[in-house]
């Protein structure tokens, strides 16, 4: 494993909504230069892990850890968790009315960067990386200046996020159902988009899915399948596989 | 089209970014002349002398004044102002050494310091709050009773433009003065105009010509300085047939614990095919977190669209005052003249407004439109109140109103108080009302972006709001978006 370092390492991690556990003794690490894959069925606490990693209110951590780069990531507030270099890919991403994209993540961005202590980017500076990641992913600038989400079909939204990750550029992404909603050519391009943006050395992806067909054009190192709040079974892409052919029930049992 | 605001200048945001935690709030030591505390008919006598005015005007405001002591204040807004002690306040504060008008070099240097310190370009230079490529702006600055100064006079008399202070006007220009003032709101329109009509210190006069756009932005921006003092100022725009002017005019007052007073009249009149843009950022000090000081602020503008295709656009960001009483109307005598009102109005802590507009359709063919954002935060009320009136003869008037409310928290209160009054069949009314409160989903989603809740906030509420600010120019909209921001902060938990 030659210069993978840990990134992000869970530990026993139980969670509440509500009085309801959901997360029941979740234990799940990630190297850098890898992607994971979370498949498992409905109600499994999927899109609970991916909340709680981001640090969304209503969430009560009962017992576990997480860790981040070495650093405590349940003491940050959501907002520090992306300036830490934490994305999280939403599986129904949000309308905000009035707020143009272009605004909403050059806002978003250089919150991100004064929190490090990096100077923000101009205006200028801003718009040639959005151009760049835009155009990489097919949208155009039209989409980009209009309020974020607003109108924007299942598949555009998924795009948009796509075209957040390019230009917030984070260190890992936690994709939540990016994949559904999308017809095969958006499939595509969605795929190409998380390869380029996020294999890169330092980088990590969990990509949280129903289905293998994602899989096709993102290769993951390492398939979990999440049952019932915890990790029942991990292996390469051929677990993938297993479970399209087999199903979760098998599993399970 | 926004995206020019949101990405266009760095420097504007920097300006606005020195827009601290209410930081206009801090005073300044300026030797001031007060007129004896209280208000009596000399009190009006020592204004008018005060001013050399002529007789006309003395009358004038003792006049109103008689009128005044036989009113009683309005009680049907929705704000809980306890009774106003008239006789407890000052109604004329002068800094000593008051310049010769027109002399930048004249005005006391540190009331030119204090203007700089606002962000408020006295000198005449080509921008304002530094923000670059900005178009120039002509200053008429306003301090506690008097004006102090107005730039650009020289250029502008070139193309004709009259830009004064009112009190120069009523000496230079007394037929024009005479002709409108008191003509829009009349005297005795209401308790808070009367008392303004017997007691006003200063404020703008504007005359545009025939034919002639304003070459630049006009812009007064009042301050009020001396304690327990209160600030009735009176503003006449008059654009001539075929003419146009943008003006801007902004409010700060300092950190007291007590309320003041402030109960201004703006009156503006458009003849034929004239064009009176108005846009006003009002950030009087709102009191503390506990609800006390803050400006009480009673204030009237009316404008009448007397000629043909007259055109008469409010725009106001109210997030000042502890208490706003403000209906910027329009009266739409020309045939085919249009009136708009685009309004933010924040509030925050224990802040009260009740606020919105009048749009009497008088002339045939007039247009309206009327869009209101409230914003609630805290424990503060915040009310629209619109009256739309289309009078028996005036065929086919169109109004379209939206009225928006925001609520942050559970313990603010929204509400929307619409008056229709319709007197012709062929008017098409259009109102539209929704109220909202920032989702959790939107909040999170920001979270994750990398804002923080307040950021994440100020951007939301923004966005709400975002069809009021982009009709403000440029160097206003950047002002008035992080303005928004500051008012709201303390308001997420």
């Amino acid at each position: 494993m030659d210069k993978r370092s840990k990134m992000l390492k869970i530990t026993n991690l139980h969670a509440n909504v509500g009085d309801k556990p959901i997360l029941k003794g979740l234990t799940l690490s990630l190297n850098t230069g890898e992607i994971h894959a979370i498949m498992g069925p409905n109600g499994a606490g999927k899109s609970t892990l991916g909340y709680v990693l981001s640090g969304r209110p209503g969430y009560e951590i009962t017992e576990g850890e997480v860790t981040f780069n070495g650093q405590n990531l349940l003491d940050l507030e959501p907002h520090e968790r992306a300036a830490a270099g934490l994305f999280l890919g939403f599986q129904y991403p949000v309308e905000i009315p009035g707020v143009s994209n272009v605004q909403f993540l050059r806002e978003a961005l250089n919150a991100q960067r004064k929190y490090r202590g990096d100077a923000p980017l101009s205006g200028a500076e801003f718009l040639k990386v959005a151009r760049e990641q835009a155009g990489a992913l097919g949208m155009d600038m039209d989409m980009l200046k209009r309020p974020v989400n607003v109108g924007f079909s299942g598949g555009e939204k998924k795009r948009n996020e796509m075209v957040q990750m390019g230009i917030i550029d984070p260190a890992l992404a936690i994709l939540d159902e990016t994949d559904s909603g999308l017809d095969i050519d958006a499939l595509r391009t969605v795929g190409d988009g998380i390869n380029r943006i996020m294999r890169k050395p330092g980088k990590a992806v969990l990509l949280i899915t129903h289905y293998q067909r994602l899989l096709d054009y993102v290769k993951p190192d390492f398939v979990h399948v999440l049952a019932d709040g915890r990790i029942t079974r991990s292996g390469g892409p051929e677990l993938a596989l297993e479970l399209e052919r087999d199903g979760y029930k098998e599993l399970a049992a | 089209m926004s995206d020019d605001i949101d990405i266009k200048d760095k420097a504007a945001w920097d300006a606005a970014d020195r827009v601290a935690d209410y930081e206009h709030g801090w005073s300044s030591d300026i030797e001031t002349d007060f007129a004896p505390k209280g208000l009596t008919e000399d009190t009006v006598r020592f204004i008018s002398a005060k001013k050399n005015e002529p007789e006309w005007m003395l009358e004038w405001r003792l006049k109103a004044f008689a009128s005044w002591k036989t009113m009683t204040p309005p009680d049907w807004a929705k704000l809980n102002v306890p009774p106003i002690d008239y006789q407890d306040a000052f109604y004329y504060a002068e800094p000593k050494a008051k310049p010769k008008l027109g002399s930048l070099d004249e005005v006391d240097p540190e009331i030119l310091r204090i203007y700089e310190k606002l962000g408020i370009p006295i000198a005449e230079q080509e921008v304002l709050a530094g923000v670059e490529g900005a178009r120039r702006v002509a200053v008429d600055a306003v301090f506690d009773s008097v004006s102090v100064a107005t730039t650009f006079r020289a250029e502008l008399e070139r193309s004709g433009v009259i830009f004064r202070s009112i009190s120069e006007a009523i000496k230079e220009y007394p037929e024009l003065v005479k002709k409108w003032l008191g003509k829009i709101v009349p005297m005795h329109d209401n308790y808070f105009a009367t008392l303004n009509c017997a007691v006003f210190s200063d404020g703008t006069f504007v005359y545009i010509p025939e034919g002639v756009r304003c070459p630049m932005e006009l812009s007064t921006y009042f301050r009020i300085n001396a304690e327990n003092t209160g600030q009735f100022e009176r503003t006449l725009i008059i654009a001539d047939k075929g003419s146009y002017v943008s003006y801007l005019e902004g409010c700060t007052a300092p950190m007291r614990d007590e309320n003041q007073l402030h109960a201004a009249v703006v009156e503006l009149v458009a003849l034929d095919d004239a064009e009176i843009k108005y846009s006003t950022v009002q950030n009087w000090y709102p009191g503390d977190a506990e609800g006390k000081g803050g400006i009480y602020n009673f204030v009237t503008k009316r404008a009448l669209c007397q000629g043909k295709n007259s055109k008469v656009s409010w725009t106001q960001v109210e997030t000042g005052s502890a208490v706003t009483w403000k209906y910027p109307s329009c009266v739409l005598n020309g045939e085919n003249s249009v009136g708009e009102f685009y309004s933010v109005a924040v509030t925050n802590n224990y802040q009260q407004a009740d606020t919105g507009t009048k749009m009497i359709h008088n002339g045939k063919g007039s247009r309206s439109t009327i869009v209101s954002k409230g914003i609630s935060a805290g424990h503060s009320n915040n009310t629209y109140r619109g009256l739309v009136r289309v009078a028996p003869n005036a065929e086919g008037v169109r109004n379209f109103t939206q009225c928006d409310s925001l609520l942050l928290g559970s313990l603010s209160g929204a509400h929307t108080v619409p008056y229709i009054e319709v007197r012709n069949p062929s008017a098409q009314i259009e109102h539209e009302a929704t109220t909202s409160k920032i989702s959790d989903d939107q909040m999170f989603y920001a979270q994750a972006r990398g804002l923080n809740a307040e950021e994440a906030v100020t951007l939301i509420v923004n966005g709400f709001a975002k069809e009021v600010l982009q009709q403000l120019p440029m160097e206003f909209a950047v002002e008035a978006q992080k303005l928004l921001g500051i008012s709201l902060e303390g308001s997420v938990g």
